[in-house]
């Protein structure tokens, strides 16, 4: 198994909100534990309001307020050593930051300054974060760059405006991938692209993350991508991790209720047997229900998941699942 | 054959630029095809294909360049807009921007009622209301006085097809009526247009980018590709025997949601939308895997192969043309 590159310990960030002079508390990341390794792609998925984007915030140490972290660390391994990002002072924080981790917001195609020409971005990112290189040097890296990942290079000469969503999410992710960080982090990166579009953008990916045999953690609700890249998945549910388990077995043995909903919803081509969506609605994030918070929408709850909350852990090896049936059904302890 | 929707060589252009450099953009081509009462259509493509356009124009809030639409044999124009509203309805992307954030849900429900003149007093109204609602799963109580930001993305579409469902509709024509909703509960929309076609027979027009939700709901298919429909027939057909190149490649794209159909081959990505549209001959032919010279100068004609319609040049010799097929269709 490889190394552990970023981790994180109980972690848990909340919104805090003042609304009408009344505390809001929106519990979006909630004692969360991952252990995320090197030269795999980790995809999170979950319903829009899950807690997902906020969880990626969180491991790329971007906690702002409203954002506030209330326990717990997130842990980057950088040669061996164990860093929490949460508590460096911002100068540190700034040179890991593109160099070791790296972060594709969502809706990132848009974060393009549109009256900068693409390779005076890439100077000024450049410029900021590797020393010593001259203007030519710098622009010549950006241009290779580009060539290597199969863009074409005279988009270095085009405004944001001419190109297609499609490509500007590719120089995006190009953009993250320039200095060859360690991680990679994605929030969304095809969405609201077409389908063919979205193939080449997921290519990218695959492809930087082959050659750099780095890590790329993708965050995304749509399984058929997770299914065509991540090499494990964790399934986060209101704003907690509820099963995490190698790709394969999410899509074939899923333990966890929820992710047994998630999985047989999705409509397949040559199959048009009916299937049934999640019953019910997602929980509001400041108002969770008790217990188990996917109690309401279960159809195989039980008295103690109204009650509390079910431990997050290996019922098999590279298996964790929080759920009081896999509990019962007694899958053996802890691996 | 009894016809709910014809549309009739339906075109539409769109100029671009200043004065002095104008380019005009056909967003749909003679786009041709027809609806019958009970069926589920999809309309499927990229963005960009003319799917929504198509459907503006269909709902009368846009105005052909040329062509027609009948719908129950009767020529959709203005002065029939009452008519043509009561039967034709609709249901759109975002649910959440369909409603005013600021006005309770139900005012919307009691103004269409008020609107069509479908009940005469209030207790028939909410009959009338709660009786819609129960078809999509909710009820009255839990609905009434509630304001957008109370439902569930996928709450709110189902609210939004309730109100549609009010003057009886025979055809729901629902533009992307998923891509807002998420994956865990798309499943309820859709099933509810299953519903819709088999306890109410009305017609749904599908318009999505969804492949894998189209073929699970629909009955027909018609797959757009820069204005023009390249490829129409029943989903079975379609889907899991594309004959167009494009379809072909869509089908392909598609991330299917399991792990041993991972992609293998790298695809190709478009030049510009503006070139493709502007492109004689074939507007796929600059990326079509089987390009052939006839391909980048002569538009290919609508090919019917095997009941499937193609507009291909690759079927050119296997087919007749679509004269034929006209002629066909008439007797």
């Amino acid at each position: 198994m490889n190394n552990t590159i970023l981790s994180t310990e109980n972690l848990k960030t909340f919104y805090v909100l003042e609304v009408q002079g009344e505390q809001k508390v929106v519990k979006a990341v909630n004692e969360i534990n991952l252990d995320i390794r090197e030269n795999e792609i980790y995809g999170i998925a979950g319903e829009s309001g899950c807690g997902k984007s906020t969880l990626l915030k969180a491991l790329a140490a971007v906690i702002e307020p409203p954002l506030r972290l209330i326990d717990g660390s997130v842990f980057y391994h950088v040669d061996g050593k164990k860093i929490d990002v949460t508590q460096i002072p911002d100068e540190p924080m700034r040179r890991l930051r593109w160099d070791y981790v790296s972060y594709v917001p969502q809706g990132s195609m848009s974060a393009l300054n549109p009256v900068k020409r693409l390779k005076d971005t890439y100077e000024d990112f450049i410029s900021s974060h590797v020393a010593g290189k001259s203007r030519g040097e710098a622009l010549q890296l950006a241009r290779q760059h580009i060539v290597e990942l199969g863009l074409p290079p005279q988009i270095m000469d085009a405004y944001p405006h001419q190109l297609s969503g499609g490509m500007r999410q590719r120089v995006t992710i190009a953009l993250a991938a320039l200095l060859e960080p360690q991680i990679i982090i994605a929030d969304e990166p095809t969405t609201a692209l077409d389908v063919v579009v979205q193939r080449g953008v997921v290519q990218l990916l695959r492809e930087i993350q082959q050659r750099l045999e780095n890590t790329i953690i993708l965050v995304t609700h749509d399984m058929g991508i997770h299914a065509n890249v991540a090499d494990r998945i964790g399934i986060m549910y209101a704003g907690r991790m509820v099963e995490e388990a190698p790709t394969d077995t999410i899509f074939r043995e899923p333990l966890h209720p929820y992710t047994q909903y998630l999985i047989n919803s999705l409509p397949k081509f040559g199959d048009k047997t009916p299937r049934e969506s999640v019953p019910g609605s997602p929980p509001s994030l400041t108002d969770l229900p008790t217990g188990c918070a996917f109690h309401p929408r279960c159809p195989f709850v039980m008295d103690i998941c109204r009650q509390e909350i079910p431990e997050y852990k290996n019922v098999k090896p590279n298996h964790k699942v929080a759920c009081w049936l896999v509990e019962e059904k007694s899958y053996g302890k802890a691996a | 054959m009894e016809r709910l929707l014809e549309v009739d060589q339906l075109t539409k252009v769109f100029s671009l630029g200043s004065i002095t450099s104008k380019i005009k953009i056909t967003a749909t081509d003679n786009v041709t095809f027809d609806m019958k009462p009970g069926e589920i259509f999809t309309l499927a493509g990229e963005s960009g294909c003319g799917k929504t356009t198509t459907a503006k124009m269909v709902l009368g809030f846009e105005e052909p360049t040329s062509g027609t639409i009948m719908h129950q044999g009767k020529v959709q124009g203005n002065n029939e807009k009452v008519w043509f509203t009561e039967g034709v309805q609709a249901i759109f992307q975002d649910p959440f921007s369909t409603f005013n954030p600021l006005r309770t849900v139900d005012r919307y429900f009691f103004e269409t009622v008020d609107n069509f003149g479908l009940a005469d007093n209030k207790k028939d109204a909410i009959r009338l209301i709660d009786e819609k609602l129960r078809a999509v799963g909710l009820t009255y109580e839990e609905f009434a006085g509630k304001y957008p930001s109370e439902f569930s993305g996928g709450q709110l579409q189902r609210v939004s097809i309730a109100r549609a469902l009010l003057t009886d509709p025979t055809l729901l024509i629902a533009d992307e009526p998923v891509s807002m909703v998420d994956a865990s509960l798309r499943m309820s929309i859709v099933n509810l247009f299953k519903k819709l076609r088999d306890e109410f027979g009305m017609s749904v027009l599908y318009i999505t980018h969804d492949l894998a939700t189209a073929y699970y709901v629909s009955d027909r298919i018609a797959v757009m590709f820069r204005g023009n429909i390249i490829e129409m027939g029943s989903v079975e057909q379609v889907l899991m025997e594309p004959k167009h190149p494009y379809t072909q490649l869509l089908r392909e794209s598609i991330p299917e949601a399991d792990p041993d159909s991972r992609w293998k081959e790298k695809v190709n990505l478009s030049e510009t939308e503006e070139q493709e549209y502007l492109r004689t001959g074939c507007r796929f032919a600059g990326r079509c895997p089987e390009v052939m010279d006839i391909c980048k100068g002569v538009v290919p004609p609508d090919l019917l192969v095997n009941g499937v319609l193609v507009k291909c040049h690759l079927y050119q010799e296997q087919t007749a043309d679509r004269q034929l097929v006209d002629v066909e269709m008439q007797s």
